[in-house]
């Protein structure tokens, strides 16, 4: 038998049925959404159709609209990029390594991190594409039977890996995340009537597969979570590792270093988990999750944020030292203008942001407030930005030859595509909470009787 | 309360005799590369107790109750962690002395401009590379280390003799293992450059204190297991149920991975780069003959043989196959610990052989005896551990 030590927090409060469970989640779906909803996803709608806008410019004119120079030959696309891909990487963390960790907690929060890590892996896609100039070639990234003669991928570039690893990346996050989903989706297709809103009561029949909730389904159920969550693990590691060889394979100082792979995962996932808290923050309060999102869930993020965060720290002053005592010439000017040279306000962001505030959390009272917390996790989000930012641009602006020196400024372009992708995140992640189980409910309710503040309550008499 | 039978004392001091009779042996055939085998075979137990500490302190933050049951066992295994200490600070004070030549850079004269020694480069990494700095930061790894150890260790017992939920010393061992971890976290890469990458002195890699410490954490977790298949072998730990064993198998397995993406992103990225200051490193590995072998076997063996053995979830509950799979990747490990150090002091006459194999022995035997003697001072049995019953009753 199953026993939870009575040390241990609840995390489900408010003395909840299995019944209230449904109800509280099929809410969302069900009801009409309120003022703060509209507002918000307008917002993002025209953040959105902007973007759409800079990206048409750009793919009409060409790379020259942005702020690029043959010295900083990449900048905040990659920046973007790299930025979102390590959003998008605390999903599967919290949906696979948290389950096979057997972490409770996860439950309440995986679904919308996935959801989260899915929308981030979109836009983090978008700049590669666009940034190929002619984007309906985009096919030739893939290595197929052709009629170029003896043109083939270069299998050696990263680059290239990237590709696979993204694409196995989303394939495998949205099987995971649809899998999860389907109980759940039948759970509101029994809710809906046939009478009120046939439309709907047919889509989610579609989308729930059959789902009848019978002991054999169940089984395959836990079954192919299991094998998707050992499958999805070393992908968490592998994307972002791979992403860092975009960098670390060349010869650029401030680039190549061997701490790049896990460093470059532990970045991710921090930035990850700041986001993940910027979004249920905001979430739980939209759709009335108080008692499922937890004061207690978000301080065991903060933890993690904590941790990640100072192990990027410890990364971060490796790379210092060792650039020192590397004794190579190259590599002592490329640390040390990064930190005192004309782009030294970036680094201070970054420095300040990821390693300096995060250790706020040390103190209870922040880690377990919301305000504080959601706070925090935008200074996290900047941060990580502004990392990603030092690495590229800042190893870039110093060419090995002085006469190429120069300095990188974005025009309105750059930053309108930025914000674009910040847009379509928000509105995808709006149009999800208003129509999908934001909650893996099926999942939570099997916690109930074992972490449910009722039942807690009921040990401690 | 474990009591040493009498065919492990045998066993264990027998062993401790091998090793002092290689170590005789190997000091007065080829004082060099007898104390490199000294340096890396207690590299490779300092690792394994140094951890154990890491793991205790670990189960205490992350609020982990599946392994109540066996911390007596990490707790009986960082009893030798002042030994490896000691015999660490040996070594380095014998370098400083010159009585051992193990780091290059230490020899007269490297970083005095005119002398006919004189290296440019190791030169500037004087102000770190220097013998008071070495000495002293040695110095701080190992006393901070020893203490916590000690702190742990006690706090543990006194958790069992006060009882109580939610009592003292739980969130004192939360206090302690969080302050632990911190300092964990810079000391163990510093060690890492200190007493490993040193020797190879020009050569520099961000990576090497992370590698380093995942190879400590699979060759600490792989031990952790073997000590608890054996105790309950022997009769003790009736509580030790199979989920455990079975959770410890996935760590065993999940760091062999981790060792093995951490080998491959160091290789790889400098293979690729093919940077002269870096790659002189692998090279050394590689194009020496009495190397290149051990290389690629002792990489392969790391990764191949848990990936195949501890896979299945069958296999993580078939104590044998746990038992033969724990310890071929401690040798696996114990290799790659001497490929860390000998090209770098040995380099084209270094030769694994029997007497590193007779001096690890003694290490083994060292180990073993001090940990037996170690587990009879405190009963195996927990009492009053807030997470005991989800420890007792951990079923997966």
């Amino acid at each position: 038998m199953h026993k939870e030590s009575e040390i241990r927090d609840p995390l489900i409060l408010g003395n909840k049925t299995y019944h209230d469970i449904t109800r509280d989640i099929a809410r969302p779906v069900e009801g009409k959404a309120n003022k703060y909803w509209w507002i918000l996803f307008s917002l993002s709608v025209f953040l959105f159709l902007w973007g759409v806008g800079c990206m048409a410019y750009t793919i009409g004119t060409g790379i020259g609209a942005w702020g690029l120079n043959k010295t900083v030959n990449w900048a905040w696309d990659i920046t973007n990029f790299v930025w979102w891909i390590g959003i998008g990487h605390a999903g599967t963390l919290i949906s696979a390594v948290l389950l096979l960790f057997r972490q409770k907690w996860r439950m309440a929060i995986n679904r919308s991190a996935e959801a989260m890590t899915i929308f981030g892996v979109v836009q983090a896609g978008l700049f590669p594409l666009i940034h190929m100039g002619r984007p309906w070639l985009a096919y030739w990234v893939f290595p197929f039977p052709n009629e170029y003669g003896p043109l083939w991928q270069n299998f050696n570039s990263p680059l290239l890996w990237d590709v696979f690893a993204i694409s196995t990346y989303l394939t495998v996050s949205t099987v995971f995340w649809y899998i999860g989903l389907i109980p759940d989706f039948a759970m509101i297709r029994d809710r809906m009537s046939k009478t009120i809103s046939p439309m709907k009561k047919q889509l989610y029949t579609l989308l729930a597969f059959g789902w009848s909730g019978r002991a054999k389904h169940w089984q395959r159920f836990e079954e192919v979570s299991l094998v998707l969550a050992g499958l999805a693990t070393p992908l968490v590691f592998s994307v972002h590792s791979i992403v860092s060889m975009d960098f670390a394979t060349s010869v650029i100082p401030g680039w190549h270093t061997t701490i790049f792979p896990p460093y470059f995962v532990l970045g991710a996932l921090f930035s990850g988990f700041a986001m993940v808290e910027t979004l249920l923050i905001i979430m739980r309060k939209v759709v009335n999750m108080e008692a499922y999102i937890t004061i207690k869930h978000i301080e065991y993020m903060n933890v993690i944020i904590l941790f990640t965060g100072s192990l990027v720290g410890t990364a971060y002053i490796t790379e210092l030292f060792m650039a020192w005592y590397s004794g190579v010439a190259f590599e002592q000017y490329a640390f040390l203008n990064r930190a005192t040279g004309p782009y030294w306000w970036a680094y201070a962001a970054m420095m300040s942001c990821n390693v300096i505030i995060p250790q706020l959390y040390w103190i209870k009272s922040i880690r377990t407030s919301f305000i504080a917390t959601f706070i925090l996790s935008i200074f996290v989000n900047i941060g990580m930005w502004f990392e990603r930012f030092v690495i590229i641009v800042t190893s870039l602006h110093r060419d090995f030859l002085p006469s190429s020196w120069t300095m990188f400024s974005p025009t309105f372009i750059d930053i309108g595509i930025f914000l674009g992708t910040i847009g379509f995140f928000f509105t995808l992640f709006l149009m999800y909470a208003r129509t999908f189980p934001v909650v893996a409910q099926a999942e939570l309710k099997t916690i109930l009787k074992s972490s449910g503040s009722e039942y807690k309550n009921k040990t401690h008499e | 309360m474990y009591k040493i039978s009498k065919s492990s004392l045998i066993l264990s001091i027998s062993l401790i005799v091998i090793g002092l009779l290689s170590s005789i042996y190997a000091f007065m055939d080829d004082a060099h590369a007898a104390w490199t085998s000294l340096v890396f075979n207690n590299y490779f137990f300092l690792g394994i107790s140094i951890f154990a500490v890491f793991f205790v302190a670990l189960q205490h933050v992350a609020e982990a109750g599946w392994s109540t049951v066996i911390k007596r066992v990490p707790e009986a295994i960082m009893t030798f962690l002042p030994y490896a200490c000691g015999i660490m600070i040996f070594i380095v004070v014998a370098a400083l002395m010159h009585w051992n030549h193990i780091y290059h850079w230490l020899e007269p004269g490297i970083m005095t401009v005119g002398s006919e020694n004189y290296d440019k480069i190791i030169a500037g990494k004087e102000a770190y590379l220097n013998p008071i700095f070495f000495l002293v930061r040695s110095l701080i790894y190992v006393v901070v280390w020893i203490y916590c150890a000690k702190r742990l260790r006690d706090i543990s017992l006194q958790g069992d003799l006060e009882g109580g939920l939610g009592d003292k010393a739980y969130s004192k061992g939360i206090t302690v293992s969080a302050w632990f971890i911190v300092f964990f976290a810079v000391s163990s890469s510093m060690a890492a450059w200190d007493w490993i990458m040193s020797i190879d002195t020009h050569w520099f890699s961000t990576l090497f204190g992370w590698y380093i410490f995942s190879e400590w954490a699979a060759i600490g977790f792989t031990t952790i297991l073997l000590f608890c298949l054996f105790l309950r072998k022997q009769g003790y730990l009736q509580d030790l149920n199979q989920s455990i064993i079975h959770d410890l198998g996935k760590w065993v397995f999940a760091f062999s991975v981790v060792w093995t993406y951490m080998w491959f992103s160091q290789f790889m990225l400098i293979w690729y780069a093919n940077i002269p200051e870096e790659v002189t490193y692998f090279m050394e590995r590689i194009e020496l003959p009495n190397y290149n072998f051990l290389f690629w076997f002792s990489a392969g063996l790391n990764f191949v043989v848990p990936t195949i053995v501890l896979m299945s979830r069958d296999s993580k509950r078939n104590s044998n196959n746990l038992i033969v799979a724990c310890i071929v990747i401690l040798i696996g490990h114990w290799i790659n610990s001497y490929l860390l150090f000998a090209p770098g002091t040995l380099h084209d006459h270094g030769h694994l052989g029997f007497k590193e194999i007779g001096m690890g022995l003694g290490f083994v035997g060292l180990f073993l005896l001090i940990v037996f003697r170690s587990l009879t001072t405190r009963s195996l049995e927990i009492k009053h551990h807030p997470f005991l019953e989800e420890s007792k009753h951990l079923h997966t």
